[in-house]
């Protein structure tokens, strides 16, 4: 007992000798001259606009947040795949219907991999796409009024992971699915997955005018796992690559029989081959059902519409156009180094690098020099593909990407740290721990052809002691790194939103001159608008009551509405008549089952209401608009509903 | 138990004091003003109390002022002797949509009636008080005082263009 004790004490004295070590360790780089020169790069005084923007993936909150760096300060978060009471997305008449699919309302999803459109490679700023994981959907969200203006529903899709990467002119947004299902789903026993399930690549064209998304075509590929995907880019456009894992088809215990096989494989897919064969009539048209949910900014209202059918193409029916490279150990992340030359590969159960080539693919296939084949795909031998691995970089690399300068930097999840190398020569330059466990990280343009290398961002999954505690649930931690000279500089630790997996930044000039300030009155066209009081009214169509409401400040008008009946259903449609910027009204209704409105300058917004009670209830403004906002108020009088009281309604009468 | 209260005493006391501080600080600098330190100290309170007087006599709604041409874009605007009915036309339909909110032709509603307001002020300051009312505010005494008279509810910049603005004045120019 007493040696138990003994060892135990000696057990904790060691761990806090560790602790301690860590604490003196973080203290001595965060102290002194060399702090207060830090404290410098990451300090934007008052007033003064950060450098870049960042796009930070909200994962299990659904949506996308908005930072500035250096300074790490959040702006803003925009609701995507999840409801929003905060300004009643997803909840008004207006906005739910971004959020159905073919099954049904789906209020919330899993959001990930944000990525800016681009124009020759390079970010141009009109728009930034993200997937839904958990019920596949891309969304796009405009960059000049940073709302989400449009849902695709990804059919035959499940976990939408290997999502939502951008071609170098934003000719398709892709999506992969992460599990492979039964395609079209059926009943049918899970043992049969091997074979049997099919994973499909989604190539979603976008309009060049619009951003409109319609998807072009799916490739049913093999029943593996398509985990990340990335374009190519210069010598390589034209071309996709999905990273597989799972490629022992296992239906259950993934843990362990996912990982038997030495390498799985990075799927090159010739998407320009397989275009031209859809163009030219190619594919089957097969019945489907998805939603596609598109947001009018003139109408202030989304509409959603369900489509039947989808167009699939079997990697068969197009010999030439998909490749199979051998990539050890289940390859998470899959990059293209800013020449388009380099396919990094980052095994995740592997301690090295592993770095395919283009061209020796191109070599490759041309040599006909293939090792065998999985279900009729050609598979290239690893030696011919391979450019070179960074050996021995760290644990668990996850993702890669390039700062423009000849560099790569990945994160290592096992071993917590980023490392940055260098392409060509594989040698390891550098590396710098995370606090803790790193999954994504960004550079802004990191992943085009031209990356604007001044900074990276670490997104890690622990946090643990880097704030002060919250009790057991705690936001993410991001980190920042100054990475202009030879070694990375660790500047500023800020918490994260939900769980950012990936993000996308660019710098600030692309996009804050083209940034919406109002809505024009006179552009609005919503069909329940009232862009002057002399619009307002109260209309009875049977049991529903539409109110046509102003704000201005600091008044409803009506304020007064009487003939209200117990069992009406209540449209409060709320036209904001400000024309000046960050001018929003709030609006806000006793007991509604909803939210509140936030309506901007010039937008129109509607809120349903049921009373279930006779009375007399009040409405307010929710948003501290002018010295009188404690005055903008009104009341709904709610008679019986066999009450023969006329509808009336009015404002300082 | 003695020393306690005592104790208690003294600290109530020194509550007293430092919440008494505020209102004293005020006192002092009106006390200050009212002072005859110097000259100027004795004019000022005298100056100040006139303006008050005419305050009250005269509203600064009520008030004519045809100099000053507030602060803002517009320098300076010719008025033809005929009015453009076009234009005022065009004006009336801006009106409408962009000002009915909070303004009444006929009657002081949220903000005061423009009706006969260019007998009370410059065009340039009413056009001035359209295109830049936060600046207005800030800047010209007189748009500052009748914020106050409309009870602090500010006036809305409706993003108008200069022409449309100067539409808006011609139909003023009609009532």
């Amino acid at each position: 007992m007493k040696n138990i004790l003994k060892t135990s004490v000696a057990l904790v004295s060691i761990l806090i000798g560790f602790t301690s070590c860590n604490n003196s360790g973080k203290s001595n780089g965060g102290s002194g001259a060399l702090a207060s020169n830090v404290a410098e790069k990451v300090y934007v005084p008052p007033g003064e606009y950060d450098s870049h923007y960042a796009f930070m993936s909200g994962g299990y909150s659904g949506n996308l947040t908005v930072y500035g760096l250096p300074s790490g300060r959040m702006f803003k978060e925009i609701p995507v795949f999840s409801q929003f009471p905060t300004n009643g997305y997803g909840y008004t008449e207006e906005t739910t219907p971004m959020l159905e699919t073919s099954y049904g309302f789906v209020p919330w999803d899993d959001s990930h991999h944000p990525d800016i459109s681009q124009t020759d490679g390079v970010l141009d700023g009109r728009w930034i796409f993200i997937n839904g994981n958990n019920t596949p959907r891309i969304a796009r969200i405009s960059l000049t009024n940073f709302e989400t203006e449009e849902i695709i529903e990804v059919p035959n899709s499940a976990g939408n992971h290997s999502s939502s990467y951008i071609t170098e002119n934003t000719e398709y947004v892709v999506a992969g699915t992460r599990f492979s299902v039964p395609v079209p789903q059926r009943d049918m026993p899970i043992k049969d997955y091997k074979g049997n399930f099919k994973g499909a690549l989604t190539f979603i064209s976008v309009d060049p005018e619009e951003g409109h998304m319609d998807i072009k075509f799916q490739i049913l590929m093999p029943g593996f796992n398509y985990d990340l995907s990335h374009p190519g880019r210069g010598k390589s456009h034209g071309w996709f690559f999905f990273t597989t894992y799972n490629t022992e088809e296992a239906n259950s215990l993934l843990e362990v029989n996912a990982s038997q096989n030495d390498k799985d494989f990075i799927a090159a897919i010739n998407w320009k081959k397989i275009e031209e064969y859809v163009n030219n009539g190619g594919g089957t048209m097969m019945p489907a059902n998805y939603a596609h949910n598109l947001y009018d900014e003139d109408t202030h209202m989304a509409t959603s519409t369900m489509k039947k059918e989808v167009r699939v193409v079997n990697p068969s029916e197009v010999p030439g156009a998909i490749y199979l490279l051998p990539t050890p150990k289940s390859p998470h992340g899959v990059d293209v180094d800013p020449s388009g030359e380099y396919i990094v590969g980052n095994g995740k159960l592997s301690a090295n690098l592993t770095v395919h080539s283009f061209t020796k693919m191109i070599d490759a296939i041309e040599n006909k020099e293939f090792d065998g084949d999985a279900y009729g795909i050609p598979i290239i031998k690893f030696e011919d593909v391979l450019a070179g691995s960074v050996e021995q970089a760290g644990l668990g690399p996850l993702h890669t990407e390039f700062d423009g300068k000849g560099n790569g930097y990945t994160t290592f999840f096992i071993s917590s740290e980023v490392v940055k190398w260098k392409l060509g020569t594989w040698e390891v330059l550098d590396r710098k721990p995370t606090y803790y466990s790193v999954g994504h990280l960004t550079i802004p343009g990191g992943n085009s052809r031209e990356p604007f290398g001044k900074y990276m961002f670490a997104m890690n999954k622990i946090t643990k002691d880097r704030y002060l505690p919250v009790g057991p649930e705690m936001e993410h931690s991001a980190q920042l790194y100054d990475i202009s000279g030879d070694k990375m500089e660790l500047l500023l630790d800020f918490p994260t939103h939900g769980e950012p997996h990936y993000a996308a930044a660019i710098p600030a000039e692309i996009i804050m001159n083209n940034v919406k300030k109002i809505y024009r009155l006179d552009e609005n066209e919503h069909p329940r608008k009232a862009t002057n009081e002399s619009e307002t009214k109260v209309v009875r169509e049977g049991k529903n009551v539409h109110i046509y409401m102003t704000t201005i400040r600091s008044h409803f008008s009506p304020d007064n509405i009487e003939g209200v009946k117990v069992g009406d259903k209540v449209f409060f449609h709320v036209t904001n008549l400000e024309q000046d910027f960050d001018v929003p009204h709030g609006f806000a209704v006793i007991g509604a089952n909803t939210a509140e409105l936030l309506v901007m300058p010039g937008q129109t917004r509607t809120l349903t209401w049921e009373p279930k009670q006779v009375g007399v209830w009040p409405f307010y403004c929710t948003d501290f608009c002018s010295a009188l906002h404690q005055e903008m108020q009104g009341y709904v009088r709610v008679s019986p509903a066999d009450s023969n009281l006329d509808l009336s309604w009015s404002l300082g009468e | 138990m003695k020393t306690l209260l005592k104790l208690f005493t003294v600290l109530s006391i020194t509550v007293l004091l430092s919440c008494g501080g505020k209102e004293d600080k005020k006192k002092d600098s009106s006390s200050e003003s009212n002072s005859p330190k110097t000259e100027k100290a004795t004019q000022t309170p005298a100056a100040k109390t006139e303006t008050a007087a005419k305050t009250q006599e005269v509203k600064p709604s009520k008030r004519v002022d045809l100099t000053t041409k507030g602060v803002g874009p517009i320098k300076s605007v010719t008025l033809a002797s005929t009015i453009d009915q076009d234009m005022a036309a065009k004006g009336a339909e801006v009106f409408k949509n962009m000002c009915t909110a909070c303004h009444r032709t006929d009657k002081k509603f949220i903000g005061p009636a423009p009706t006969g307001i260019l007998e009370r002020r410059t065009p340039e300051w009413v056009m001035n008080m359209i295109l830049n009312p936060e600046g207005m505010v800030k800047e010209d005494p007189l748009a500052r005082e009748l914020l106050i008279e409309f009870n602090g509810s500010p006036m809305a910049n409706q993003n108008l263009t200069e022409a449309e603005a100067r539409s808006v004045l011609e139909y003023f120019r009609t009532l």
